[in-house]
């Protein structure tokens, strides 16, 4: 699949979940500027329409306010509100939107995948594993889950799926003797990259926060660099604990970048915009499926635009 | 991270001085701080509009008592208003149809379904002793149906064995017939998690839906949602029909608005929440946990709690003012009444008072019960406005209504207005002393003039081994010594009536008299 017909897919899934959302944002801003001038009870409203993207009140006010300046009492149309609202939110995006590089002096280049129960992190590691092969890399996955009832089983056949060896234990068994047994087969294996899967966990736990720390711990005996990339992966669905999502794992496990999945649903992944302004992470990739190739990178101007609702 | 919103209103509301009825103008600066709370909280806008709405029809005219904050006093409006929205009772997991009863789990994906259906097996079979057989539908999650027989088997329930190829209205149906020939009572359908986008997969379920009938369709939508709650709640309920809701990932740290949007649109109630990966992590829905994470403070249970005892005690205040008066009616008694239902009846009433055990214990040999309580608020309700003021109307006529309307006997109207008129008497007869009823009693307990404070009522009562002597405690012998106007008492509690007489008001329901 090409670039171009690959982000047209995932740009037309995204499109698709706005139209047919009821209360789209860009039915909201048509029903809001058609209806008078710019004031600040408009401005307000505006706002409002943005925290239904679910970008939390401060940066929602913020973008609106763009809308404001020079524009009082004027009218607007909708197409030029989104423009705004698009263009603001590129703005705090673009610098975030960073692709996934692989050093290669790094043997093996080692990723650990993290996030909250059920965001998507053991499909997510299958579809770069997919990626990463299908880029000429050698890929091994480590199956760090070994609390879930069979997530050991689900990695295992996104694995064959992707051909890439599992490394794997047996269910309730230590994850970081696991992770530390992976970086040293994949090292003796000549890896390239090595993926390794953890269990959900919330960021309020602080004994399964203190396991992650364990896990990137003990890796470092190995490969002092290693991890060389740290994803957390966050659900689109999911609002405003977003944030506290990143603030945890960053600190308990030095998240260099983030992905967000499950795009192609009717949520909109504002809470990405208000992210981006606080905390300059790099976004790599969106997942906008469940299948093997839904995975997109990161483009900061597709995703403002579809936030703000404007087509194409 | 967040500002609770009592913080956030007392920044608008406490510069007003002014007391008395909350204006419309107040309401409307609360009502702005409000939607921004819930906003943050993540209820969705729509569901937000809709709550500031019936929030100032009700706000507005509401009298702000002297011990709150106006801005408290919103708080406690919301706090109130969220708990009604969310459901005030428990509404279990409805078993009640013909075994095999099938209960159908959907949703998003990786919003918890396949966990809960453990759960709530395992709850089914331990707790309510219903046999369960377990059923995966999911054909497309990499390992969806070994999670659910891994389950199974860590909880002690069947699965419904793998067949590869079926479809999932195919393994409805072979769940069903399973569950029917292996006498199971009930049969519980896990399905792949879904997009509400999706046409063909939501028509799946409509149709597993149509196949298997389940008496019980819950979505599993995770705490954490953000504004998409409204439309995937929607969604669900319009195209497969919900009769339920289940919350997981409680145990986060989120405000779980989502809650509030999801039971907003659809009018169908939390049913459970998941607190856990582990499988007893599962509870029945607490609409007060969900509200106080919604205002977004921990302390905001305590704080109604405050508001809502300082309130009581403003009215027990108000009462006594009236006693003094000699304007003590029925009204009066009632509410007198129902405080001592909210105290947690007589009987908690008197365990907040040290050293009483024993007079807790002839108080139940003579019978004075919390029934006792609730029926004469029975009596007193089922009277006009203008019969609980005035009650020289209450003829014979009258009482045999009201009897009739309370399920209570003409005798026991009686009894509650002879009780009324002594109390009555009794305390016009000591608010005509100088110094009022509280004067009165401190003297009779041996404080001079003043009012004892909290810590000397302690003391006195610490001075009492084993009990105050029967009927010796001035203050209706054997009520607790907690009287109007002394609102800081330990626990706060207002006061009971019938203060300051050595004796007990004549006819003060079964006190000292054997039934
Ligand atoms: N629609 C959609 N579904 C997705 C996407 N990514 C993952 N999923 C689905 O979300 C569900 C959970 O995904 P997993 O990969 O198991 O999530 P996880 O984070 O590994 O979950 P735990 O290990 O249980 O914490 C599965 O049903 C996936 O198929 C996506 O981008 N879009
Ligand atoms: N902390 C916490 N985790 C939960 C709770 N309920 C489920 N989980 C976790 O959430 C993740 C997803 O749960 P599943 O039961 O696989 O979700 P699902 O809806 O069946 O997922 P799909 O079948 O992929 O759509 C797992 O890691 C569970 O352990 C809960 O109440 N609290
Ligand atoms: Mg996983
Ligand atoms: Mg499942």
């Amino acid at each position: 699949m090409n670039d171009s017909t690959q982000k047209k897919s995932w740009w037309q899934r995204l499109k698709g979940g706005l139209s047919r959302t009821s209360s789209s944002i860009g039915t909201a801003i048509t029903d809001l500027v058609s209806k008078r001038r710019l004031d600040a009870a408009a401005i307000e409203e505006l706002e409002e329409v943005l925290i239904r993207a679910d970008l939390g009140v401060a940066v929602a006010a913020k973008v609106a306010a763009a809308v404001g300046e020079g524009r009082y009492d004027k009218s607007v149309t909708a197409d030029e509100v989104k423009t705004i609202f698009a263009a603001e939110m590129e703005k705090i995006l673009a610098p975030v939107a960073q692709p996934l590089v692989i050093d290669g002096s790094a043997k093996p280049f080692v990723i650990l995948v993290i996030g909250v129960n059920g965001s998507g992190k053991t499909t997510t590691i299958g579809k770069l594993a997919a990626k990463f092969s299908a880029e000429g890399r050698r890929v091994m996955l480590a199956a760090g889950d070994t609390f879930r009832a069979a997530a050991i089983e689900q990695l295992k056949i996104w694995g064959t799926r992707t051909q890439a060896p599992v490394i794997a234990s047996t269910a309730g068994a230590d994850a970081a003797s696991l992770a530390f047994e992976a970086l040293t087969a994949a090292k003796a294996q000549a890896i390239d990259v090595l993926i390794i899967d953890t269990a959900g966990r919330l960021q309020n736990k602080a004994g399964l926060m203190g396991e992650l720390e364990k896990i990137v711990r003990v890796m470092k005996k190995v490969d002092a660099s290693a991890p060389h990339a740290v994803l957390l992966v966050l659900d689109a669905t999911v609002g405003q604990n977003a944030l506290s999502q990143v603030e945890e794992f960053s600190r308990v496990a030095g998240v260099t970048g983030l992905v967000m999945t499950k795009l192609d649903g009717t949520a909109r992944g504002g809470i990405l915009v208000a992210i981006a302004a606080k905390h300059r992470l790099p976004v790599h990739f969106i997942g906008v499926g469940e299948g093997v190739d839904d995975l997109s990178p990161f483009a900061a101007g597709d995703f403002a635009r579809a936030v703000a609702g404007l087509d194409g | 991270m967040f500002d609770g919103l009592s913080e956030r209103l007392s920044g608008i509301l406490d510069r007003l001085t002014r007391r008395g009825a909350l204006s419309a103008a107040d309401v409307d600066a609360a009502a702005r701080e409000v939607r921004r709370a819930l906003l943050e909280a993540d209820v969705a806008l729509d569901v937000v509009t809709g709550f500031i709405t019936t929030l100032k029809e009700r706000a507005v005219g509401v009298e702000v008592i002297k011990s709150v904050t106006p801005g408290q006093m919103v708080v406690k409006i919301v706090h109130d208003q969220l708990i009604e929205t969310l459901g005030a009772t428990a509404d279990p997991i409805d078993l009640n149809a013909p075994a095999p009863v099938a209960i159908m789990m959907v949703g998003l994906q990786g919003s918890g379904k396949t966990t809960t259906s453990a759960k709530l097996a395992k709850r089914l079979t331990e707790v309510m002793k219903r046999k369960t057989l377990m059923a995966s539908l999911d054909t497309r999650r990499p390992a969806a149906m070994e999670q659910l027989a891994v389950l199974g088997q860590q909880v002690g329930v069947d699965t419904l064995p793998i067949v590869a190829g079926q479809t999932p209205v195919q393994i409805a149906q072979r769940a069903i017939q399973a569950g029917k020939l292996g006498g199971y009572d009930v049969v519980l359908l896990d399905t792949a998690g879904r997009i509400t986008l999706d046409d063909a997969m939501m028509a799946e379920a409509a149709e597993v839906r149509r196949a298997a009938q389940p008496h019980e369709v819950l979505l599993v939508a995770d705490a954490l949602t953000g504004q998409d709650a409204v439309n995937l709640a929607k969604s669900f309920n319009e195209r497969v029909g919900l009769t339920g809701i289940v919350l997981t990932r409680i145990d986060g740290d989120g405000r779980g608005g989502a809650a509030l949007s999801m039971r907003a649109v659809t009018g169908k109630p939390i049913k459970l929440m998941g607190t856990g990966e582990k499988m007893d992590g599962l509870e029945d829905f607490h609409p007060t946990r969900i509200a106080d994470r919604i205002l977004g403070m921990g302390d905001i249970v305590s704080l109604v709690e405050k508001a809502a005892a300082t309130i009581d005690a403003e009215k027990a205040a108000r009462t006594a003012e009236r006693m003094r008066k000699g304007q003590f009616d029925l009204n009066d008694l009632r509410e007198q009444l129902e405080q001592m239902t909210k105290m947690g009846g007589l009987g908690g009433l008197m365990g907040m008072l040290p050293g009483i055990a024993k007079m807790k214990n002839q108080m139940a040999a003579a019978n004075l019960d919390d029934k006792l309580l609730k029926r004469q608020v029975a009596i007193i309700n089922s009277m006009t406005p203008r019969e609980r003021r005035n009650p020289d109307l209450l003829k014979n006529s009258r009482k045999k209504r009201i009897a009739a309307g309370s399920g209570t006997r003409a005798e026991d109207i009686n009894k509650l207005l002879k009780m009324h008129r002594g109390m009555a008497d009794m305390m016009k007869a000591m608010g005509s002393g100088k110094r009022g009823p509280m004067a009165a009693l401190g003297n009779m307990m041996g404080f001079g003039g003043g009012m004892p404070s909290p810590e000397e009522m302690q003391k006195l009562a610490e001075k009492m081994p084993g009990g105050l002597p029967p009927g010796g405690l001035p203050g209706a012998g054997g009520l607790p010594p907690n009287m109007p106007g002394l609102p800081k008492m330990p626990g706060g509690f207002p006061g009971l009536p019938g203060l300051g007489s050595g004796k007990l008001p004549p006819g003060f329901p079964g006190l000292g008299k054997k039934k």
